[in-house]
């Protein structure tokens, strides 16, 4: 364990108000589960300074359902995620990155909200929240705001969060319909793997033809990404072999992939593209 | 920047305890050196080998990940609480007879993670079973005995929990 | 009758329950935290140390290489090794200063304090670089030792005209032992009184021997207590040496008990790893499959220092040419230095490096000819009789057809290759299944264990319970319950009866050390011998008794201590020639057959196992549960090494030095593993056992190569083959 402890503050205050009232002095910083902060710090590399922590605060807890939408807290954990009915029936994608994320330890302790600020380009949940159209609340002293996920990171590790503002909870809007839907994780193994390519799909098809579609893919850039030239590169097409070709060059566009510890960029490329084209063909009967 | 120690109580192995140190103090050190309670083990001190595992508020967490100030008022079942006194879990019982501890070292967090596997999912799937305990690695044994050991331990005592107090209920 | 019996582990309930003791569980009054400051650069001229003035340095007990009372050596082989860097580094992670406090986390601040000032020299990171003498990093020529073993003539028989010569060249790479329990020791240095050593270790007497020269004490003055141990594998042989002395460095200047366990990432990056090898292999064989010539060139990365690589480069090269009879062989091992943390033993020992090279090439040898892998290695076979690549005439009863021929039925290999070549044509997922043959010699090599003169004593009390002492280790392969069960049977007594004592120094007799698939077939014959002398003891003293508690007490009564001791002896006509490197290399070897069933998914390259047969002759299973424990343990550490493990190297430094990074399998990246074992008794194993704690690395790599190269045509030649490496090999294919 790496770090030297009094560098660090970590305050437990029950109360909402308190909580937002230290964010606002400007010197805390928001402390959920620990999965990732705690990781950084046993290896030394936590920033010095205040944390605060918002476990268990039922203002930032719960998953509710109405007939227009689903509710998320940032403090939902994927275990929570994983146990709700409406969530495994209208958002498998969201249920299969949340089973795929650490191992039940981690599942139990890591946070949505937590996961999201921590902003990695390889998170399992951002691209089916991307194709869910999630959004997000924000919460500070100031009052809340929405900001629609696919617009929150703006850069690698940047986001669109004010010093005094965290996550107060995720909004998927129901009723889309039956799309086909796909999720794929190619981890560095089966289980507790970061991922190389995180792909996310869903469609909305009428035989061959592509009425509407989402596509979202992780570490194969600087934030988790829609790949936008993709989806409008088949958008209201019929899926051929040409169709295909022309999404994988799309799809190129979109991404832009590194060779870091985990991977290559040649092979995230390339298995971007498989995967895509994998999704367009099983869809097309 | 002051020492902002903090002291908390919690319910151990069905006892009530309280702890104390920095707020950020990994709930593994202070069960380790405040309770003496060396069952649980640091392998990795990243929440990658699941050697630390116990359950807090009836769920597998790793403690290597939970600072002390998330302890406050909690359940925590550590190995040493596994077993009703003498008379071992039957997941233990079974980890014996099948061979499934070779080191040892994994040991207490893998017997954590089967027992909490059987509680929620009392008749698993081999499939299952490699899922459940996909958070504890093992170097010595490839996981088969392991796996064994869990098969018999749901026919031999399905759906039962060997400790009284597993924090379950809270 | 124990042996043969799934006796269940001794230490079994205390595992379970989390009452066994490993070392960080131990705690003294007064005692300290120590921490190690290692060098960050690869090689260079220690010019100055720096001490950050934000830290009260005289509230901490710091030690150089000036502090050592003794020789700055790890005493090992080559004596090359400092235990403290002087002057020079020559790797990354060298350790330079250590330090030494009563608050571990205040501690972690004052090893950020230390900096260094190093004038950088050239460093060499490959066998390439080192090879080409560019710039010498080691001794004369960067070459820590060679060997060359030679039979027939080589090359007469490449000029025979029928011959059709395949060549080819293997790469396998850095592998972490990843034992869960991380390195640590515990040392209380006192005075006149001497020093004491408690750790996670293998070697207990290794480790006296180096602090007898790190301090220049007798050995009387030198006490070590191996503790529980979290996994060895060979990572904890000879590198405990180096954090016991550590440890006891800090106790010896602070006066205190001093604790140092390292963390992961310094764990990994720090200690040792499997060396690297490449191996090139030129092969005659003739048009009916039969091998003429094998020309071996083989090499290993040893690293900066020699530590054990002229031992792990002698068991590389004599298993390079495998299970296999050909009149004319010639392999040449190199050890060579390169900059980076010296490698040192990793279960296997250099075999499964020179079998992965051979058994990959074995099966691209059988497609040059035309023949299925299975029918080349059957004309190839050495039979009972022959006489192998180093001249050892093989008495053991060998057949390796029959161990052949159950694991292919076993894993319905022909069925299945038939079938996966069909389907796979038009699948994106293709399977494949893939063998390898191989052998590993048990014990010491050569005159070895002639040099360890290893002895064990086993001691009754007057109530007629057992004592075992050897040093011997327990590190969860079943030493303990073992050594039980041979006791237990040799004096007819119940298995309760037996303890087998904690390793401790000044307790039990020098063993030798727990490696080398030696512990059951070596030591455990020498408990077998000892528990006989003393029962022979107790029958040849004309008792009244007719109990074996009874009868130790009137022997206890009468003459007082009863013991049996036993020291090593070679079987009878073994013969081995250090100098030309012949001769009787083991006095038994396992064998066996793998097979491996994979299935790659051609749009990600990810390659899953998804069936491994293991079927190996023993000699005897003397605990059907351990044993089987072993060979899964095995499998599972070479599908790692395989397919999973790769260490990231960026300028000399392992760059995934966390579990996040580095990749073990998980549960879910197993295959169902199925043992079978045959047993042909070896009658200097005790009740017939051989070795086989390393025998299960040998196999997998190659099956698994062999069986990815069936599945999607992909020439793999290096390990681990990971999707990256599969997709590029895949593509150059095509074009």
């Amino acid at each position: 364990m790496r770090s030297y402890l009094p560098h660090y503050e970590l305050r437990a205050p029950k109360d909402m108000t308190q909580i937002l009232g230290l964010l606002a002095e400007g010197e805390w910083r928001p402390f959920a589960g620990g999965t990732d902060l705690m990781v950084l710090f046993e290896s030394g590399k936590l920033a010095r300074g205040k944390y605060v922590s918002l476990w268990g605060l039922k203002e930032l807890s719960g998953i509710e359902v109405t007939p227009d939408a689903v509710t998320l807290g940032a403090l939902t954990t994927y275990t929570d995620v994983l146990a709700h009915r409406v969530l495994q029936s209208e958002f498998p994608l969201l249920c299969r990155a949340a089973a795929e994320t650490g191992g039940l330890a981690t599942q139990n302790r890591g946070t949505l909200g937590g996961n999201i600020a921590n902003a990695s380009p390889a998170a399992d949940s951002p691209p089916a929240l991307l194709i869910y159209d999630a959004q997000l609340e924000l919460i500070s002293v100031r009052g809340t705001r929405q900001v629609p996920y696919d617009r929150f990171h703006t850069g690698y590790k940047r986001m669109d969060l004010r010093p005094d503002e965290i996550i107060r909870s995720l909004t998927l809007p129901r009723g889309r319909g039956p799309w086909r839907q796909t999720y794929r994780k190619v981890g560095t193994r089966r289980a507790q793997a970061i991922s190389k390519v995180c792909f996310a799909a869903a469609a909305d098809m009428d035989g061959a033809i592509v009425r509407d579609i989402r596509i979202a893919l992780g570490s194969v850039a600087p934030v988790v990404t829609r790949c936008v030239r993709a989806e409008d590169a088949v958008r209201g097409r019929r899926v051929d072999a040409k169709a295909l070709e022309t999404a994988r060059r799309a799809l190129a566009e979109d991404i832009a992939p590194i060779d870091d510890l985990r991977s290559t960029a040649e092979y995230r490329l390339r298995v971007a593209g498989n995967l895509l084209l994998q999704f367009l063909s099983e869809h097309t009967s | 920047m002051s020492d902002p120690s903090i002291e908390i109580r919690c319910r151990v192995n069905g006892e009530d305890v309280e702890l104390s140190g920095h707020p950020m103090t990994r709930l593994l050190d202070a069960l380790r050196r405040q309770l003496h309670l060396t069952g649980t083990k640091e392998g990795c001190g990243e929440g990658e080998c699941g050697a630390c595992s116990v359950m807090l508020d009836g769920r597998l967490v790793n403690s290597c990940l939970v600072p002390l100030v998330h302890a406050e008022g909690a359940a925590i079942m550590t190995i040493e609480g596994v077993a009703d006194g003498e008379r071992l879990h039957a997941v233990q019982q079974a980890f014996i007879e099948y061979g499934a501890a070779q080191c040892g070292i994994c040991t207490p967090g893998m017997v954590l993670a089967a027992v909490d596997l059987l509680q929620r999912s009392p008749h698993p799937t081999e499939a299952d079973i490699r899922a459940g305990l996909s958070g504890n690695l093992c170097r010595c044994t490839g996981y088969m005995r392991i796996f064994e050991a869990v098969v018999a331990a749901c026919v031999a005592a399905p759906g039962r929990p060997g400790s009284s107090d597993t924090g379950a209920r809270q | 009758m124990f042996i043969g019996q799934p006796i269940p582990r001794r230490e079994a309930r205390a595992k379970v329950t989390g009452h066994a003791r490993y070392l960080d569980d131990l705690s003294m009054p007064g005692m300290l935290h120590g921490v190690t400051v290692r060098s960050p650069v690869s090689r260079g001229i220690l010019r100055d140390i720096q001490y950050s003035p934000d830290i009260p340095w005289d509230e901490f007990t710091v030690v150089t290489a000036a502090d050592i009372p003794g020789r700055n050596v790890v005493a090992l082989i080559e004596d090359d090794q400092p235990c403290l860097a002087d002057g020079r580094v020559n790797h990354a992670e060298e350790p330079i200063l250590l330090l030494a406090h009563r608050d571990p986390s205040w501690l972690e601040e004052a090893r950020r304090g230390i900096s260094f000032e190093i004038d950088p020299l050239p460093p060499v990171y490959s066998i390439e670089d080192a090879l080409s003498g560019r710039e010498i990093v080691w001794g004369a020529d960067n070459i820590f030792k060679t060997y060359l073993v030679t039979r027939g003539d080589v090359d007469a028989a490449f000029e025979e005209p029928d011959a059709i010569v395949i060549e080819g060249d293997y790469e396998t790479g850095a592998q972490e032992q990843l034992y869960i329990e991380p390195n640590a020791m515990l040392a209380l240095a006192r005075g006149d009184d001497g020093i004491t050593v408690w750790g996670s270790m293998q070697c207990p007497y290794y480790v006296h021997k180096a602090l007898m020269t790190l301090f220049d004490l007798p050995g009387e003055k030198i006490r070590i207590v191996q503790m529980e141990t979290g996994g060895g594998f060979g990572g904890k042989e000879e590198y405990p040496s180096i954090i016991a002395g550590h440890a006891a460095l800090l106790s010896w200047k602070s006066g205190r008990p001093v604790k140092l366990v390292y963390d992961r990432a310094e764990d990994m990056a720090a200690t040792t790893k499997r060396h690297p090898s490449q191996t090139h292999h030129r092969t005659a064989v003739s048009r009916d499959g039969r091998l003429l010539a094998v020309d071996i060139d083989f090499v290993i990365d040893g690293g900066a220092y020699a530590t054990l690589s002229p031992v792990v480069l002698s068991r590389g090269t004599i298993h390079a040419a495998g299970p296999y009879f050909c009149p004319n062989v010639r392999v040449q091992g190199r050890a060579v230095a390169t900059s980076v943390p010296p490698h040192g033993a990793f279960r296997g020992f250099g075999a499964p490096q020179s079998l992965f090279a051979l058994e990959r090439h074995m099966d691209r040898v059988a497609a040059a000819v035309g023949l299925a892998p299975d029918e080349l290695r059957r004309r190839n076979f050495i039979e009972t009789g022959q006489t192998s690549a180093v001249g050892q005439v093989m008495h053991d009863p060998i057949d390796m057809a029959a161990l052949l021929d159950r694991a292919l039925e076993l894993a319905g290999y022909r069925e299945k290759r038939a079938r996966f070549d069909a389907a796979n044509r038009a699948s994106a997922v293709k399977r494949g299944i893939g063998l390898a043959a191989f052998m590993h010699g048990a014990g010491f090599t050569g005159s070895g264990e002639d040099h360890l003169a290893s002895i064990v004593t086993v001691e009754a009390t007057r109530d007629g319970r057992v004592r075992v002492l050897t040093s011997s280790t327990e590190i969860g392969q079943g030493t303990n319950t073992v050594f039980a069960q041979i006791a237990a049977d040799a004096l007819d007594v119940g298995i309760d009866q037996i303890e087998v004592v904690q390793p401790d120094t000044s307790v039990v007799p020098n063993s030798g050390p727990t490696v080398a698939s030696r512990t059951c077939m070596v030591v455990g014959r020498l408990v077998e011998s000892a528990a006989l002398t003393l029962l022979a003891t107790l029958k040849g003293a004309a008792l009244q008794a007719t109990d074996f508690a009874g009868a130790c007490r009137e022997y206890t009564d009468r003459f007082g201590p009863l013991r049996g001791s036993a020291q090593y002896q070679a079987p009878p006509g073994l013969r081995w020639d250090d100098e030309r490197y012949q001769g009787d290399a083991y006095g038994t070897y396992g064998w066996a057959v793998y097979v491996a069933e994979v299935s790659v998914d051609t749009l990600t390259c990810e390659i899953r196992v998804d069936d491994f047969v293991a079927v190996q002759e023993v000699g005897r299973v003397i605990n059907p549960v351990l044993a089987k424990g072993q060979i899964e343990g095995g499998v599972a550490q070479g599908i790692g090494w395989a397919l999973f493990e790769q260490v990231a190297w960026r300028e000399g430094r392992m760059a995934n030095a966390q579990m996040t990074n580095y990749i073990i399998p998980t549960s879910m990246d197993l295959p169902p593993i199925r043992v079978v074992f045959e047993e042909r008794p070896y009658a200097y194993g005790p009740g017939g056992a051989k070795g086989i704690g390393e025998l299960p690395m040998d196999g997998p790599a190659p099956a698994i190569a062999n069986a990815v190269a069936h599945a999607t045509g992909a020439d793999v030649a290096r390990i681990p083959i990971i999707p990256e490496s599969l997709m590029q090999l895949l593509e150059r294919a095509v074009v």
